[in-house]
């Protein structure tokens, strides 16, 4: 009996480890999407100067999004611009809480095309801090970038898009249990 | 004296229990199989009576017999309820039924483990179903439940939910643990493995993909559950998470789930075309193989299911090619058994018609599925009736009719009565007349750009719903008759000999009809092929 109960424990073994691969699939991904600019994620500020700094013209389009049920208005300067590879940028973005309590958001990025996404650096920017906004309150927040001169030839424009998620709930449970 | 014989008639003639303890509490493989059986075939009416709704509010467009809110219950429950409920428990019941009397083992390796993972399945379904009387209603997020529907936007139930899908998962993996270590410890010997049985392969590879992807979809819930209640952020992309993650992990389950579904049905089917082919299966080696080789591309594919998401273009051909590779070791499959009929002196008892329908129309799902598979074309058939249509030829002239051809084969073994083969055979007509009634349309709307859980249509599609509705119905209908088939077998059936089928082959065979409770409690002698029971 002690081959069933070695099968046994090997098959349990085996359990606890793909439940555990599982969840190692998180980092995993993250780090796929980071090598592959899968989803167009952006990486955090980041500072870099070029030496070669091409001489391409790229065509930035900036959309805002609400997250479904968020009511803040939530918009850039203009949504179009024509920038140089290699070239500090900035855009400023408006954000107003049109409701009459204090609302915490936070605004999440992704570009388009996602094979770009690794060459869009953003030296300063608002998108992993969360925002706290009191009732009837607006703020400009600006968005400085760089367009990596080693974006692919083939890319001659690229979108960011900014999607805006009320998150007070989340936040207001958080404090409360600290 | 007496004393000592009493004894001994208790080492050797022991019955089952009398009464309701019986099922309670027993450990004997041929119970547990009954249980789960009778298990599936129940929820098949319950998950079937959600598709006659389904298909009652389809049958003309516009909004008329249930609300949409209702509507996604419904679609949701019936995919949950068919795929855990009825096809899985199915085949885990064939699987305690018939791997022990195929190796000639006394019973499974660990029965008491056996009693558990049966007893915890209604208790999940259970709690599934109780989730239609709360507030909120039942899951309305669909049988693939994708992040944020069913965590932002889910209904209070989620939770019942996930607990549901946490104890069906615990029963699968105990299920599978039991079938390898019975597999590899137990079987007679000189039964070597490239000797078993191939319905024992195909468990046997099968219950590896349950170890190796049940603790995913866990660890899959267990991130829901964490993102509903404890503020984590795995799928919510306001908090730094990605609903498509949601997906990959999904489908990574997701992809093998569809293949454990399928897999044993090629031995059921393998077994029954020999039989009344009265020929050995074609390609006994190529047969274990191919199943094998289908085992492990089934981890490798799973993003096809995603092919809309947004991937880079590397990611769709290498999930296309990966795809199409399958049919590869499939089509080995069709041709041996193909092969394994061609001259052979054929019969078309009614397991036979089940098993010759299964190969012509799962084959029908698998072409179907491989036009899915062209990641552009794809993008057109996305969420479409197309995939309804795919998928449901697979599962249900599938892994369904798989089922029914096992019951018929091996109904006679089980109880010890034949069924009333005029009736199988009307049985099997009308299930193939309705099934393709039902199924067939549903590929034109789709290619036509229906989508799929919509409980409402555009007009041009009026048609062809009201004739896939009528088709729906009938083969709902068919499956009473399916019921009354095996109760007139249990109750008024003739009695079955030994070998049941002229040409069957395989250990179980050499036993009587119904076997004794206790089989093979010394091991058969493979050379003779006589068992000592």
């Amino acid at each position: 009996m002690s081959s069933i109960r070695k099968s046994v424990s090997k098959l349990f073994l085996a359990t606890v480890g793909m439940f555990l691969f599982g969840f190692a699939l998180v980092p995993i991904y993250d780090v796929f999407c980071e090598i592959t600019g899968l989803n167009g994620k952006v990486t955090g500020p980041t500072f870099s100067e070029y030496e070669d700094i091409g001489n391409r013209e790229i065509k930035i389009t900036f959309t805002t999004t609400n997250n479904n049920g968020m009511p803040w208005f939530f918009d850039s300067d203009s949504s179009q611009m024509r920038v140089k590879t290699g070239e500090q940028n900035l855009m400023s973005y408006v954000f107003t809480n049109t409701t009459d309590k204090p609302m915490i958001a936070q605004a999440i990025p992704s570009v388009s095309p996602g094979k770009g996404a690794q060459y869009f650096h953003k030296t300063e920017c608002f998108c992993f801090e969360q925002q706290y906004l009191e009732p009837g309150e607006s703020i400009s927040i600006p968005l400085k970038f760089v367009i990596d001169p080693d974006l692919p030839k083939d890319i001659s424009s690229l979108a960011l898009g900014y999607t805006l998620f009320d998150i007070t709930k989340d936040q207001m449970s958080k404090q409360a249990s600290n | 004296m007496s004393a000592v014989i009493e004894g001994h008639h208790d080492d050797h003639h022991h019955g089952p229990a009398k009464g309701i303890t019986r099922w309670l509490y027993t450990t004997n493989h041929k119970d547990i199989g009954s249980l789960y059986l009778w298990f599936s075939f129940i929820m098949l009416f319950i998950g079937g009576a959600m598709a006659m709704v389904i298909r009652a509010e389809l049958f003309e467009p516009g909004s008329q017999i249930v609300s949409p809110e209702f509507y996604n219950q419904m679609v949701t429950n019936h995919g949950l309820i068919m795929v855990f409920g009825v096809i899985m428990p199915a085949f885990v019941g064939l699987a305690n039924w018939l791997i022990p009397m195929q190796i000639g083992a006394p019973d499974m390796a660990l029965p008491r483990l056996n009693n558990l993972s049966f007893w915890i399945l209604p208790a999940a379904f259970g709690v599934l179903l109780a989730t239609f009387f709360m507030e909120g209603g039942a899951p309305n997020f669909g049988w693939t439940f994708y992040a944020p529907l069913s965590t932002e936007y889910a209904p209070p139930t989620v939770t019942y939910f996930i607990f549901a899908v946490h104890i069906m998962g615990a029963s699968s993996i105990m299920g599978s643990i039991n079938v390898i270590t019975t597999i590899l410890n137990m079987r007679a010997p000189g039964m070597t493995l490239m000797k078993m049985p191939l319905f024992v392969w195909s468990w046997l590879i099968t219950a590896y993909l349950l170890i190796a992807v049940m603790p995913v979809l866990a660890g899959a819930v267990t991130m829901m559950l964490m993102d509903i209640h404890f503020g984590t952020s795995f799928f919510k992309a306001g908090g730094g998470g990605d609903p498509v993650l949601f997906q990959h992990i999904f489908w990574f389950f997701g992809h093998p789930e569809v293949y454990i579904m399928i897999l044993p049905a090629f031995g059921i089917v393998s077994h029954i075309i020999e039989t009344f082919s009265r020929k050995p299966i074609f390609g006994y080696d190529s047969m274990v193989y191919a199943i094998a080789s289908i085992a492990l591309l089934s981890f490798v594919v799973w993003a096809h299911h995603m092919f809309t998401v947004g991937m880079p273009i590397a990611g769709e051909l290498f999930f296309m090619y990966s795809t199409m590779l399958i049919a590869i070791p499939t089509g080995v499959k069709v041709f041996n058994w193909l092969s394994t009929m061609f001259k052979g002196s054929l019969t078309f008892e009614t397991p036979m018609l089940f098993a010759i329908a299964f190969v012509a129309l799962f084959t029908i799902g698998g072409l179907s599925g491989l036009m899915l598979a062209i990641a552009p074309a794809d993008f057109q058939y996305h969420d479409t009736y197309f995939v309804v249509a795919h998928f449901h030829y697979v599962l249900v002239p599938g892994a369904l009719f798989s089922i029914i051809a096992a019951v018929y084969y091996w109904l006679p073994k089980w109880t010890g009565y034949m069924y009333d083969e005029f009736m199988g055979k009307t049985h099997f007509w009308l299930s193939f007349v309705s099934v393709n009634l039902t199924f067939f349309p549903m590929h034109f709307v789709g290619l036509a750009g229906m989508p799929r859980r919509i409980p409402d249509y555009a007009m041009q599609f009026a048609d062809y719903n009201m004739i896939v509705s009528v088709g729906a119905f009938l083969f709902g209908l068919s499956q009473l008759l399916f019921l009354y088939v095996v109760l007139k077998a249990i109750f008024y059936g003739k009695k079955a000999t030994g070998q049941v089928w002229e040409g069957a082959q395989g250990l179980e065979w050499t036993l009587e009809s119904p076997p004794a409770y206790h089989t093979f409690e010394t091991p058969p002698n493979l050379e003779t092929g006589e068992a000592k029971s």
